[in-house]
């Protein structure tokens, strides 16, 4: 899937979380969508990007073990389904910790990190992954 | 729209099969099936086939043709159309073939599912799995196909108190029925020490919560239900059929422990057949994972949203429970090649209803279910059968 | 340049460490001793999805979270780094789309070994101090490679900081910088080239000290300060043996360096050296503290730069992002095999 501009067309919303809200319902949606799914055809013209902060709590995790090539060497690693403060879920890494640091309800933010390379010699892909905030706000860190 | 009744079927044997191609596969269980019901090539006037992704499992696509001309039927010019919905091209092959032969268009009809997988490595394997789900927002993030539904397992031991252990009963029950079926991938017992000392997929699935990858093909063919008694003496009539669809991404669903494409096609089968979840004796249900069948099980209706894990515990979808539930052995033990286990489901309810599943089968079955799904649930589709 | 300063800052440091003896173990080395000698007693190490890109980012990030300066007022963005991801292709493109700055705005990568960091951020005080710009950012970020067994490897490590340079509401003027450059081959990696080379004891006197302590000098000199009149200083420590010699032979105690000297706990970052001590500097300094900031790069060359902070630091939102105590607190130590792995220092069969 060797693809430079597939990627690059998503980097707004791969760097820097930007969604999309429909005015016509108010809902906020990430990933980011055509129209919205609740509204249809009377979102049309009624919808904007917008950006999430990027913060949430966990909804659901997983620790990964059987992956693919691209996070062999981060085996195991952290899947999680995160809730945005905006209400939208979304799928992504939760780094720099171990699951056993980690409930559902964590709380976490974005970051931005390599998500996977096409080979030694490819373009590199960078977007959001997760790490745990720690109820005073500072970065995450083992014990 | 007419009845229509499935009058003959055919399965190869499921595995690792090393000496077979796609298109061996693909004759195969057609020959078996046309020969069931006793009829001959130049009869069948349409060919479906399901089919995930012979474009990266074999890299050919435009399987349909091949498996019409391998078969001899192309010399016929009849139409063979290639299905696919990822896991739920086989159930959806199947629908197609019925609405062609309930609208009238055609009247004996071939519907296949075939999948060759292990001509590629497992990693390989995993990933074309995965883009099942949504390539540009879960799998690009990480997500495997398993983690999507260790996602889901974690959500709903959560919300429910499902268990370890729980899951674990899901794989024991279908490898106790898959001993017993000889087609089945895996034809051995085993208990739940195995599965909780397999290793760690994606906790809390380990490599006994999740269907293999595998080689295979099934069969059914089709005709008007008036027609059926000229071929054989016990037609099985599909009485009900309900598809639907949900967001590709897990994460767009409204609950990601319950499946809405199965709780909408269910009902629209139901409502179609005139039956209720207490009618049906026997089910083959998608266990693609373990979580899988406990999900599909509450949202098909079987067991209240929450309490599927203790109903698999309690024995309730046994060979003896209340609702049989994977006769065959499942995704798990039968064997998941993609674009067959949605055929395969119909063959194994077909020899249910038929009283011709040996050691497996459940006592006076009459009304059979299927339900398969593609991805972690964006598509869904639900058969009912019933003996005539 | 009067008037033009640091108007934020942020920084970025790994979670992850290994120690010398871990290094030394598999290298029949007495790591403790050689950690001892470097005074170094843990490196950072960058995760497998770390690069140059991904520490600017986040120290950039850090920096902008700090000050309500409108990005696209960002007129330029330098990172300085020896580690780019890209032989050919910008990192700071995608720093600039991350934190908002594009597309009104030049970019460009420096490298000049460790300094490149320091020689974007006078880069950016010319382009603020001409007028041309109303802001720029300069970053000094890197995830500097060490051959395995080679001396480096005790020591070179991963981190940055980000700085943004105006001439508005400055937390800390740069009231002078001085550089001091000659051709001196102390130590080089050649394109495509994996891991640097370096000359040895080479790199100390004649490399080092000759630019670091010209580069101290010169800038006393035009300023026509002396060591006293700082209430901190920060060098260049590629080990912490370095520095601490070259602030001594300067006239400077270990007090003023003492902030500002984070390699015992991360090692040598590199282009990220003086930026992430100029930035534990400015974790704690109080208006009209002075600072004394000198930047070493092989091959070689030192700049440097007088600094005083200004009242606005009683007012600046430092806490709106992790100073550089709680990005170095709690980390991850790894053992020798998983840090090759992170580093890629393990072959894998590759299609």
């Amino acid at each position: 899937m060797a693809s430079a501009p597939r990627y690059w067309r998503e980097n707004p919303s791969r760097y820097n979380m930007v969604g999309f809200k429909c005015n016509n319902c108010g809902k906020f949606y990430f990933p980011p969508r055509i129209i919205c799914p609740l509204c249809h055809r009377k979102s049309v013209g009624k919808t904007e990007p917008v950006k999430m902060k990027g913060t949430g709590a966990i909804f659901s995790f997983t620790e990964v073990h059987e992956g693919m090539d691209e996070h062999n060497l981060q085996k195991p690693y952290i899947l999680a389904m995160v809730e945005l403060d905006e209400g939208a879920k979304v799928t992504g890494q939760v780094i720099d910790c171990d699951a056993s640091d980690l409930s559902i309800g964590t709380k976490v933010r974005a970051t931005l990190r390599k998500l996977s390379e096409e080979g030694s010699a490819g373009v590199i892909h960078y977007g959001y992954k997760f790490v745990p905030l720690r109820e005073n706000g500072e970065r995450p860190r083992d014990e | 729209m007419r009845r229509v009744a499935v009058i003959g079927v055919g399965i190869t044997e499921f595995g690792e099969l090393w000496d077979s191609s796609f298109r061996k596969l693909g004759i195969g269980a057609g020959l078996s099936a046309v020969s069931d019901a006793g009829i001959y090539s130049d009869q069948i006037e349409a060919l479906f086939v399901g089919n995930m992704s012979a474009g990266r499992f074999i890299r050919q696509e435009h399987v349909a043709a091949l498996i019409a001309d391998y078969s001899g039927i192309a010399r016929d010019n009849i139409p063979a159309t290639r299905v696919e919905a990822a896991g739920a091209s086989g159930g959806l092959a199947l629908r197609q073939g019925l609405m062609a032969v309930a609208s009238s268009l055609h009247d004996i009809v071939v519907v296949g599912g075939a999948e060759k997988m292990t001509d590629v490595s497992d990693v390989e394997s995993s990933m074309i799995q995965s883009s099942a789900a949504d390539q540009e927002w879960e799998t690009e993030l990480g997500a495997t196909f398993s983690g999507l539904h260790a996602l889901m397992a974690t959500r709903h031991m959560h919300d429910y108190g499902t268990t370890r252990e729980q899951l674990a009963d899901v794989a024991v029950k279908n490898h106790r029925h898959g001993a017993l079926n000889p087609k089945a991938q895996f034809r051995r017992e085993i208990n739940r020490n195995v599965v909780l000392r397999s290793p760690m997929v994606a906790s809390p699935l380990r490599v006994f919560d999740c269907a293999p990858s595998s080689d295979g093909a099934a069969a059914v063919v089709l005709c008007p239900l008036d027609m059926a008694k000229k071929f054989t003496d016990s037609p099985i009539e599909i009485v009900g059929s309900g598809q639907a669809s949900d967001s590709l991404g897990l994460h767009h669903r409204k609950d990601i422990c319950t499946m809405g494409a199965t709780r909408a096609a269910t009902q629209r089968a139901l409502k179609m057949a005139g039956l209720s979840q207490k009618d049906v004796d026997v089910a083959e249900v998608h266990d693609n994972y373990t979580i899988s069948e406990i999900i599909a099980i509450e949202d098909l209706g079987f067991f209240p949203k929450g309490e599927g894990g203790k109903a698999t515990e309690e024995g309730l979808t046994s060979l003896d429970g209340d609702v049989a539930v994977n006769t065959s052995g499942g995704l798990k033990a039968r064997g998941d090649p993609i674009g067959a286990t949605g055929v395969a489901q119909a063959v194994e309810i077909v020899s249910q209803l038929r009283g011709k599943a040996d050691k497996r089968q459940v006592k006076d079955a009459d009304v059979g279910l299927t339900q398969n799904v593609g991805g972690t649930g964006a598509t869904v589709v639900v058969h009912l059968f019933r003996r005539v | 340049m009067k008037g033009v300063g640091i108007v934020s800052y942020g920084a970025y440091v790994p979670h992850f460490r290994i120690v010398p003896d871990e290094i030394g173990k598999v290298w029949g080395v007495d790591g403790k001793a050689m950690g001892k000698g470097l005074m170094i007693s843990s490196k950072s190490v960058p995760a497998p999805d770390e690069d140059t890109i991904t520490i600017s980012v986040e120290a950039a990030r850090n920096m902008m979270s700090r000050c309500a300066v409108d990005p696209k007022d960002i007129g330029a963005l330098y990172v300085g780094s020896e580690s780019h991801p890209y032989a050919v292709k910008p990192s700071g493109t995608i720093v600039a789309e991350a934190i908002e700055a594009s597309p009104d705005l030049t970019v460009a990568d420096f490298e000049f070994a460790c300094k490149a960091g320091t020689a974007a951020m006078q880069a950016c005080m010319g382009l603020v101090g001409a007028g041309m710009v109303k802001y720029a950012v300069a970053i000094g970020a890197d995830t500097s490679q060490g051959a395995p067994g080679d001396a480096l490897e005790y020591s070179a490590s991963a981190g940055g900081a980000a700085f943004l340079i105006g001439a508005q509401k400055v937390i800390a003027t740069i009231d002078t910088t001085y550089s001091y450059t000659t051709d001196t081959p102390d130590f080089w990696r050649r394109e495509g080239r994996v891991y640097p080379r370096h000359g040895g004891r080479f790199t100390g006197e004649p490399a080092y000290f000759k630019h670091v302590l010209s580069g101290g000098k010169g800038l006393l000199e035009r300023t026509g300060m002396s060591p006293e009149d700082y209430t901190y200083a920060v060098f260049h420590q590629p080990n912490g043996k370095f520095p601490t010699r070259a602030a001594k032979q300067l006239g400077f105690s270990a007090e003023q360096i003492k902030t500002g000297l984070l390699v015992s706990q991360i090692g040598n970052t590199y282009s990220g050296a003086v930026p992430l001590g100029l930035a534990a500097i400015l974790d704690e300094a109080k208006p009209g503290d002075r600072i004394f900031a000198v930047a070493y790069g092989s091959g070689a060359g030192s700049d440097a730069f007088d600094i005083t902070v200004t009242d606005e630091m009683a007012t600046f939102k430092r806490d709106a992002a992790p100073t550089l105590n709680e990005l170095m607190a709690n980390p991850k130590y790894l053992d020798y095999a998983t840090y090759a792995k992170f580093k890629g220092k393990i072959a894998k069969e590759r299609d």
